[in-house]
């Protein structure tokens, strides 16, 4: 696992061609945004027309300037929520699986509790005690979102680093005497990264929905544009009932995307650390250049290799070593 | 058995968890919101309300934090939730009222996506490959749109637009509810558009998940035999899918509040009359009483769930119950 490359299936690419979109939105979004989302400068409830690609809302602001600069606030949270959530999840889990025992027995009773409690009730508790200046901070929110949402990532890191605490190259750092720390840095959490990443693309995602939940029910700011206070706005203006779908859908199509690229990203993944599943996502164009059937064929596992410019899938009996993979 | 104790005891850690949160919060708000929410209250206050504001947020008691802490559980064994400064009746009349609509819809749509998830995850992972893998992006699609986005256009789409199915509350206002045939059929016929929307948007981890382990599954030796043994092909996806179901059933306990953290948004955008809806309503007038007690009867409610979920496991995979594996 010393290259982490990603199988390059039609679904990994069309996942990372929706996540960089939206990451590059993130950036220049708000400098695209043709208005100031906020300014009332024109004819209020105007459809969609060719100065206004998405009309205006109740209040005359131009909707896909608020679109463009939701872009920001919303991924801001999301991403800050997913860093903090997964540096807690590595933390907990890592230590849990390598150092065993009490700790844990600890670390693992607190992982549990916290996956146990229902999220989103929670997160609507805890906003509903913070004050406005709270309320409007977008790092604050993103804090209190992980706080609920690292659990889940403790858990699979921690199930990773078990399997890995007992393998032949670690037991042999330890036995040359290199420091706790270093094992756990240096020879455990590059071996971790595949579960790492899916665990932070998951956090994300959850940090996502859980934002844009906030915000439409009318928890964080309503001053702070973002794809839930669009939603809030236009739900209580009764956009959607009114017909206004370019109101309401636009940005709850945007949410769906990101997220979509972000589980099509996992799924890329989940490939790479299951060989099987990677045989299975082969398109039928590769299937047929490479002489497989066409519908795979039980008691045979594909083994795709990167040949230089091409994939090369070689049929393979599963040998027993590789029929453990993944049970 | 021993697996089963030790989730139980896992739940009551959690269980206490989410108490003393409950309790600390309140005391943590900075500034006196005492006066702030007696000022909010419409008509008459009651001296139990007073009292009920007081207790929640630590002011005007003359008491130590712990006194309180001890007082508090007392309270709560003896079923007093407070008073709700909205509505003005105990907070645990109000929940009464509204957790068998929460449970029933929420239970209904999770055995159901469950079921369906399962079942076509088991045919995705059987037929890889094919056409059918062109369902994955789209499932994936819906469960990445929020719960109450997804509610919002169902609802127009075939509630408004097309009028296939009635809309807004959780029975005809027409009917009076009692247990006869007409007020039954007038609540499945509104339950319908809100469970199909939870189980739009939470069959694809169910199915996701189920189509991966079934690929894992088919390489298996016992597989390979079955079909060797010629057995039809129905009895050996049969054979493979309940071998495949385990995790999944495993994942039933996570998975509970993930979807009930989503559906609770369903009952805002339909209107039903359930713990959501009272929770967001609670949250708009910042009744403390009430989102408290709330939070407390959703977390044991989920928790209640999980415990159902862990027995099932217990039943159906005879390895947990030698193995202390969790």
């Amino acid at each position: 696992m010393s290259s982490v490359r990603l199988p390059r299936s039609p679904k990994v690419l069309v996942g990372v061609g929706i996540v960089a979109f939206f990451a590059i939105l993130t950036v220049i979004g708000p400098w695209l945004a043709p208005d100031n989302p906020s300014a009332t400068n024109f004819l209020p409830n105007l459809g969609p027309s060719g100065s206004h690609w998405l009309g205006t809302t109740a209040l005359g602001q131009d909707i896909f300037s608020q679109l463009l600069d939701g872009a920001r606030a919303t991924m801001i949270v999301a991403i800050v929520a997913g860093v903090v959530a997964t540096v807690l999840s590595v933390i907990v889990g890592v230590a849990a699986g390598y150092l065993g025992g009490k700790t844990d027995d600890g670390l693992s009773l607190l992982s549990n509790v916290f996956l146990a409690i229902p999220g989103l009730p929670l997160l609507i508790v805890i906003d509903s005690y913070l004050p406005a200046s709270g309320r409007s901070n977008s790092f604050a929110i993103g804090l209190i979102i992980s706080l609920t949402g690292w659990a889940w990532g403790a858990r699979v890191l921690r199930a990773q680093t078990m399997s890995l605490r007992n393998r032949d190259f670690v037991e042999a750092a330890r036995i040359i005497g290199e420091s706790r720390r270093r094992i756990m840095l240096f020879e455990i959490a590059p071996n971790l990264l595949p579960v790492l990443a899916s665990s932070f693309l998951f956090t994300t995602l959850y940090s996502i929905g859980a934002y844009v939940t906030l915000a439409y029910v009318g928890l964080t700011s309503t001053a702070v544009w973002n794809w839930g206070t669009m939603m809030y706005w236009a739900q209580a203006n009764n956009a959607p009932l009114a017909g206004q779908w370019y109101w309401f859908v636009p940005p709850g199509i945007c949410i769906a995307l990101i997220g979509t690229g972000l589980a099509l990203l996992n799924f890329g993944i989940d490939e790479f650390i299951n060989p099987r599943l990677r045989a299975a996502g082969l398109s039928g164009k590769v299937r047929r250049a490479s002489g497989l059937p066409r519908r795979p064929r039980l008691g045979y596992t594909p083994v795709a290799r990167r040949s230089p410019g091409r994939v090369v899938v070689t049929p393979a009996r599963p040998t027993p070593s590789s029929t453990n993979v993944g049970a | 058995m021993r697996v089963l104790g030790r989730r139980l005891s896992l739940y009551v850690v959690t269980a206490w968890v989410a108490i003393t949160v409950n309790f600390l919060l309140p005391h943590l708000m900075p500034g006196n919101p005492v006066q702030n929410l007696i000022g909010k209250v419409t008509g008459q206050i009651t001296p139990q309300q007073v009292r009920s504001i007081e207790l929640l947020f630590g002011v005007g008691l003359h008491q130590g934090l712990w006194s309180q802490y001890v007082g508090y559980w007392h309270q709560l064994f003896l079923g007093n939730l407070g008073v709700s400064i909205t509505l003005s009746t105990p907070v645990s009349s109000v929940l009464a009222s509204a957790v068998p609509w929460t449970v029933g819809l929420i239970g209904v749509s999770t055995i159901l996506s469950f079921i369906l998830g399962t079942f076509a995850g088991a045919l995705l992972g059987w037929f890889r490959g094919s056409r059918l893998d062109s369902v994955i992006p789209v499932a994936t699609f819906f469960q990445a749109a929020p719960y109450f986005f997804l509610g919002t256009v169902v609802l127009l789409l075939f509630g408004s637009d097309l009028h296939w199915f009635p809309v807004l509350g959780a029975y005809s206002q027409s009917v009076t509810p009692g247990w006869h045939w007409d007020f039954v059929f007038s609540l499945l016929r509104y339950g319908e558009l809100p469970v199909i929307t939870i189980v739009l948007s939470s069959v694809a981890g169910w199915m996701l998940g189920m189509r991966n382990m079934m690929i894992t599954m088919i390489a298996e030796d016992f597989v390979l035999m079955a079909v060797a043994k010629g057995l039809p092909r129905r009895k050996v996806i049969a054979h493979a899918a309940r071998n495949a179901v385990l995790p999944s059933v495993a994942n039933l306990s996570l998975a509970i509040g993930l979807v009930v953290s989503g559906a609770l948004l369903v009952e805002l955008v339909f209107n039903y009359p359930g713990v959501g809806n009272l929770l967001l309503q609670a949250v708009l007038n910042e009744d403390y009483p009430l989102i408290q007690g709330i939070f407390l009867v959703i977390t044991m409610t989920v928790l209640a769930a999980n415990l159902l979920a862990d027995v099932l496991y217990f039943i159906l995979d005879p390895r947990t119950r030698t193995e202390a594996a969790v």
